[in-house]
């Protein structure tokens, strides 16, 4: 038998039908639903009379709508409340294998929620309605983010309609110095294959540097997949993604455990497996990174500066640099750790779990929020990592720091709920995204790790967080 | 779904590179439960001077002179010429809606981001990928050429120049068949019900922890 990649045994095991033009029904073992990109398609089936092809594979929570505080008062925008409300009538009408709505303690975003509750396994073909499934490819898992016309199509399928992509191997080797995470590593990425450097191609991240992650440093990098492009992140199976996944309420019991194992066991790429493009870096040159513009791969690093635009020869780059800039309000030139900040958001599907919180906190502890930063939101990833992170105390840590310990959600990361940024804030953040306006119109974002992000907050501007 | 034959459709510029999802339709407009309406707030925050928000009275608005879709001359346009990596960022249908809402029926880049990409076919709209050099043509073009128009032929899979030139295009069978027929896709996957049931009979077996 030819040697596989992982993306291709994972592909080769879902196909239910395939055309002369290789267009694939593909089967979908396990759909995330929530409020945002849900509420079309639970239309589109009540008007054609259609049900859930099978109930048991849909997992679904409230996440990109709700507030961080003062829950006691509920959703106060009407809008918000109204999107939360019919995704609980829609749950409550088509049935679901879990349901964790607004309040309830295991409400979280739904890329944390998924795999803390095991509802994410190795193996697995996982959709959802957002472009940051590509997370749940830490577990060796296919999983990648629909439109609504697709969230309808597998709620009526249990398929999707779709075409393989090409295999990517960005294999980044030898070991991280000291303090890099996850995310960094994904950034740097980023910055060397570009926003579209993975367009059409699933990426499998491989070599010493990934192996040596932990499970919430894997899920930060496949997150951020998505910013390189690629619709599908995926890191091979081992020891401690089995470790991760033992005893979580929806992974596999007793009878069916060592089978599962076993299974597990094989998805990797095989030795001498083809990768139509591979991309190598070495992890000892990696440092903490720094976006500087309105697109993700606009990054270096915290040593460097803000690049200047007339050393661009090319028109079209020269343009995005120059109109980043002015959008961002910097000066060409300027190094990147005298870059003041107003606001500092530690949360997202990117970097909300209990390791990026207990970085964050490390960094933190003992320290004050600087004069100059209004604000430091500290927003986990669900319920569930809240109640953890404060019987480890980090919450005090946070608050004695001067930071704000709030109710779990997307929040700040895309601003659909009340937390964002006024025009021309500008923000330390954790999330994914640095585009015009995503964290709110004029709002000017910087994307860190949790460290950088935490060290930020007490120094009033970015720093390397290695000299702290 | 509307069905696509041909076009001849009048060419809007949008010369920008990495034109991301939250451009092309703004968060607070997500909160929607409907898929229509989203045309007067595509690309909200160029397009107007002031910060939108739902249920707002659109065309009391001011809007920025400077923004192309708001140039006289572009008006009514259904052909959307952009850069490379359009769509980028979330997976949001809500960006096809909007551009399909206002109008647009087909986009033309050097490039697209997958999932939008994917997401267009679904709602009556063309993505097409050109050579950067063509695209680059096309903007030169359209930018000269007041009322400049471009004809789109999906069986032919082909782009007409006023001038007669004529470029070639490529898509998957699939897509053209749904696409020239406005067809329900759901529809046509649930014609293999039988065999997405053989599937799934077969792989609850192997893996029947996927099964709760």
């Amino acid at each position: 038998m030819t040697a596989q990649t992982l993306y291709d045994k994972l592909w080769s095991s879902h196909v239910v039908h395939e055309e002369a033009d290789g267009t694939v029904l593909l089967y979908i073992d396990r759909h995330l639903v929530h409020e945002v990109t849900s509420p079309q398609a639970f239309e589109g089936l009540k008007l054609a009379g259609r049900k859930l092809w099978r109930v048991d594979s849909v997992v679904s929570t409230a996440d990109h709508n709700t507030p961080t505080d003062h829950w006691d008062e509920g959703i106060k925008d009407p809008i918000s409340r109204q999107q939360v409300e019919t995704l609980d009538a829609n749950i409550k009408a088509f049935g679901a294998l879990a349901y964790f709505p607004f309040k309830d303690k295991g409400q979280g975003i739904v890329h944390v929620m998924g795999p803390e509750q095991g509802a994410t396994l190795p193996g697995m073909t996982v959709v959802c309605g957002d472009s940051h499934t590509s997370t749940h490819g830490a577990f060796g898992a296919l999983a990648h983010g629909i439109g609504t016309s697709e969230v309808e199509h597998v709620m009526a399928t249990q398929t999707l309609v779709a075409k393989k992509s090409k295999n990517m191997l960005v294999r980044v080797d030898g070991k991280l110095p000291a303090g890099i995470t996850g995310k960094d590593v994904a950034l740097a990425i980023i910055g060397k294959i570009g926003t579209a450097g993975g367009t059409g191609y699933a990426i499998e991240f491989g070599g010493e540097a990934i192996r040596e992650l932990s499970m919430e440093g894997r899920m930060s990098l496949c997150n951020m997949a998505i910013e390189a492009g690629a619709r599908s992140g995926l890191v091979a199976v081992d020891q401690k993604t089995i470790d991760y996944v033992k005893g979580r309420p929806f992974a596999p019991k007793a009878e069916q455990w060592d089978a599962a194992v076993a299974y597990w066991n094989t998805l990797h790429s095989d030795d001498g497996a083809h990768f139509d493009a591979v991309v190598t870096l070495d992890a000892a040159e990696i440092q903490p990174q720094v976006t500087w513009g309105t697109s993700p791969e606009m990054v270096t690093d915290i040593n460097g500066r803000v690049p200047d635009p007339a050393q661009e020869s090319d028109p079209v780059k020269k343009g995005s640099i120059e109109r980043a800039l002015a959008y961002m309000g910097l000066q060409a030139n300027t190094p990147i750790n005298e870059i003041p900040v107003d606001i500092v958001f530690i949360g997202s599907c990117t970097n909300s779990r209990i390791e990026d919180l207990r970085e964050a906190a490390a960094v933190a502890k003992g320290r004050k929020k600087a004069a100059n930063v209004k604000q430091v939101l500290v927003v986990p990833g669900s319920g569930l990592v809240k109640a953890q992170a404060e019987q480890e105390g980090l919450d005090k840590v946070f608050v004695a720091a001067g930071f704000e310990w709030r109710e779990p959600g997307c929040s700040m990361c895309l601003a659909m709920n009340a937390d964002r940024l006024q025009p021309g804030e500008r923000c330390a953040s954790t999330s994914n995204r640095n585009f015009e306006g995503r964290q709110g119109q004029g709002g000017r974002t910087h994307l860190v790790s949790p460290a950088m992000a935490a060290a930020a907050a007490v120094a009033g501007h970015f720093v390397d967080i290695r000299a702290l | 779904m509307k069905a696509f034959t041909t076009l001849d459709g009048l060419v809007c510029p949008l010369d920008r590179a990495n034109v991301d999802t939250d451009a092309i339709i703004p968060k607070q407009f997500l909160k929607s439960i409907k898929r229509s309406g989203f045309g007067p707030n595509l690309f909200d925050e160029w397009r107007y001077l002031d910060h939108g928000e739902p249920g707002m009275d659109n065309s009391q608005r001011p809007l920025n002179p400077d923004f192309v879709l708001n140039f006289p001359r572009y008006a009514g346009a259904q052909v959307l010429l952009a850069r490379e990596n359009f769509g980028c960022g979330s997976s949001r249908e809500h960006a096809p809606w909007a551009l399909e809402d206002q109008g647009f029926r087909v986009i033309i880049a050097p490039s697209f981001a997958d999932i939008f990409f994917n997401n267009c076919f679904k709602n009556g709209l063309l993505p097409i990928v050109q050579p950067a050099e063509v695209v680059d043509q096309l903007f030169r073009e359209c930018e000269a050429n007041e009322g400049y128009t471009l004809n789109v032929d999906l069986a032919a899979q082909t782009i007409s120049t006023p001038s007669g030139k004529v470029f070639a295009f490529d898509i998957t069978e699939h897509r053209k068949h749904c696409l020239l027929g406005g067809l329900d896709e759901i529809g046509l996957t649930l014609k293999h019900e039988a065999e997405i049931k053989a599937f799934e009979s077969k792989h609850r077996a192997a893996q029947p922890w996927l099964f709760a």
